[in-house]
């Protein structure tokens, strides 16, 4: 009733092959475009902005990044946190070396960074499948970390080891640094999301997008048919190394101020990795509603016990949060193994024809 | 139906021929020493018992295995082995004996990956999926639109073809490979597992899509009606060698294909 695409008559191929083709879509996500960016910013509430949304984002872009290379392209990494890294470190030191360029550029150029070393990681690939290719991610994994550690100009030898973000200004305004505001640094990641989403949807539903997925699906069948397995696949490592790069070059810029090797190890792979399995393998969607769920769930938990005047110590508010959220997890993957987004859907399958069962 | 034996003005000279070619794989050896031709605009059946080195046969033609001995031609061009890329880059399209689509794709974009080939545009315009993209997009779209109501499709368009029954997954394959506008089409059991019914829509689609198409067509089949209606030519294998080639006719009286299909008294 509330969402049926009755009366909405495609005449042309190229409206029936929009990304939304039905209105109630597209209204909802305007709305969606509307609260991210003028009904949020307009709470003036630090924690939201600063602790909440920001951070959700960058998990958002990371979580597309690895589902262009796990849910499209069928080609497990556990390597997502050292691509995060090598953006966040290469951003670093081009920022470093040229100061006066923009940092919104060296933020988008370090993807690119990150995507040669995604390439170079991903040549094993088509050698290798499946849980075998996990572990020569891995590889990359504990290689990249110990680089993070152990070469001392990558974090222009800080004595501390850390990475310290230095103050910079775009258009006369602090985006980067202590100094910066909430909202700016939320716009900045905001639109850059937006637009980095934009793009991979386009990407995935496209020429390219059907080749990934046709490789992930019957990888015989697609050679036959002329794709060739190793550029295809090491495209999907370039893109999605580069939305892991730029995510980690926003987390450590725009979110942290500061960080170490240890924020990029093996868990902020796992972390993402279980946010991609969960909102869904092989969805844009998902991947935001596996952020929400990882991410932030467990920040709100931890108010309900507040908001019901339950007298419980913060420490034993913070266990019980990560108890229910594994619990829920587990109950999500048995009710619907494919994830949220496959929720999602089956729910809008539903509304089509409520108030009638089918 | 066809009028049995005597050149067709459908058949042209030879598409792609296969000389003395050996394939083992260690001791076992799938095809020994076998030749075989394929015309332009024909309909030739490969046939044998099972095992017999049918499907190897398509391997080798397509490129998916090597051959130890022997020569490839396709086009004018020799050559010892094919490469896949090569051979669909050569329009050389295949369906297989069990059905290998693109399980978590809807029916419509199995399709359109059939035509990744055709399309060129690049990742910046793919990016943008506009302009260029977009117009090819929809070029390639009106394309696929085509083969779908060619195969009677058009209601399973949207839906993801690992939840479609098992016929209508063996038409969308051969929907996915006609996409490729192939010269050559090999056919893998196209009706393994149907009825009645489904065998006679699915050679409808054959003979439509060589006759409408002028697409050659290279199948195995177990069905020998299905066989002796649909084929220009028949080669027939067993334990890998080469026992018949001739008119569906020929080889239906020949005493060594009965033997190998009926086995012989001692």
């Amino acid at each position: 009733m509330l969402y049926r695409e009755t009366g909405q008559f495609k005449t042309t191929y190229q409206s029936d092959s929009a990304i939304f083709p039905i209105l109630q879509d597209r209204i909802g996500l305007a709305v969606i475009l509307a609260v991210a960016f003028i009904a949020i910013p307009a709470t003036r509430n630090d924690f939201i902005i600063n602790a909440v949304m920001t951070p959700f984002l960058i998990f958002a872009l990371a979580s597309i990044g690895l589902n262009i290379l796990t849910g499209y392209t069928g080609l497990l990494s556990l390597g997502t946190g050292a691509f995060m890294g090598v953006g966040a470190y290469a951003c670093y030191k081009l920022t470093t070396i040229f100061p006066q360029v923009n940092i919104l550029v060296w933020v988008v150029a370090s993807g690119f960074f990150s995507a040669a070393v995604g390439v170079l990681f991903g040549l094993p690939s088509l050698r290798i499948k499946g849980f075998y290719l996990a572990i020569a991610t891995l590889a990359a994994q504990f290689f990249l970390e110990w680089c993070f550690i152990r070469v001392p100009w990558l974090y222009n030898y800080n004595v501390s080891g850390a990475i310290e973000v230095p103050q910079r200004e775009l258009f006369g305004i602090i985006v980067t640094g202590p100094r910066a505001t909430s909202e700016t640094r939320y716009y900045i990641v905001l639109t850059l999301v937006v637009v980095l989403t934009w793009l991979a949807s386009n990407l995935v539903h496209g020429r390219i997008g059907r080749m990934w997925m046709a490789v992930r699906d019957m990888d015989l069948a697609a050679e036959l048919m002329g794709i060739r397995l190793l550029p295809t696949k090491l495209l999907a490592f370039a893109v999605s190394s580069f939305y892991c790069g730029v995510a980690g070059a926003l987390m450590v810029f725009l979110w942290y101020g500061g960080a170490e090797a240890s924020v990029f190890g093996i868990n902020q792979s796992f972390t993402i990795l279980f946010m991609v399995i969960i909102g869904g393998l092989g969805s844009m969607i998902g991947s935001f509603m596996g952020a929400a769920l990882i991410f932030i769930l467990p920040i709100l938990l931890r108010f309900v016990p507040e908001s019901l005047g339950l007298p419980l110590q913060s420490a034993t508010v913070e266990q019980l949060s990560f108890m229910i959220v594994g619990a829920m997890i587990i109950v999500i993957l048995i009710v619907e193994p494919a994830g949220l987004a496959r929720l999602w859907q089956i729910t809008k399958q539903k509304l089509r024809v409520w108030p009638f069962p089918y | 139906m066809r009028a049995p034996g005597g050149p067709d003005a459908r058949i042209g000279d030879v598409l792609l021929s296969v000389e003395n070619v050996s394939l083992s794989f260690g001791g076992v050896k799938a095809i020994s020493d076998v030749s075989l031709d394929i015309r332009k605009g024909e309909i030739r059946a490969i046939i044998g018992p099972n095992g017999a080195g049918k499907t190897s046969m398509l391997n080798v033609i397509n490129g998916f295995y090597t051959p130890q001995r022997g020569r490839i031609t396709f086009r004018g061009q020799t050559r010892s082995k094919m490469r896949p890329h090569e051979a669909a880059e050569g329009g050389i399209a295949r369906t297989f004996q069990n059905v290998a689509l693109f399980r978590g794709m809807s029916a419509l974009d199995n399709i359109m990956a059939g035509r990744t080939l055709k399309m060129h545009k690049n990742l910046f315009w793919q990016l943008l999926r506009w302009g260029p993209a977009m117009a090819e997009e929809v070029a390639h779209r009106r394309e696929v639109e085509e083969i779908i109501d060619f195969l009677k499709i058009q209601d399973i368009r949207r839906v993801p073809v690992g939840r479609l029954p098992y016929g209508l997954q063996k038409r969308v394959e051969l929907g996915r490979a006609l996409a490729m506008e192939p010269d050559l089409l090999l056919l893998d059991e196209p009706m393994a597992g149907m009825n009645l019914e489904e065998k006679e829509d699915m050679s409808r689609y054959i003979l439509d899509a060589n006759e409408h198409f002028g697409t050659t067509i290279a199948l195995i089949e177990h069905d020998m009606g299905v066989v002796m209606d649909l084929s220009d030519r028949v080669v027939v294998l067993d334990h890998g060698i080469k026992i018949a080639d001739g008119t569906p006719a020929e080889v239906k009286n020949d005493q060594a294909v009965i033997d190998a299909y009926l086995g012989v008294a001692h």
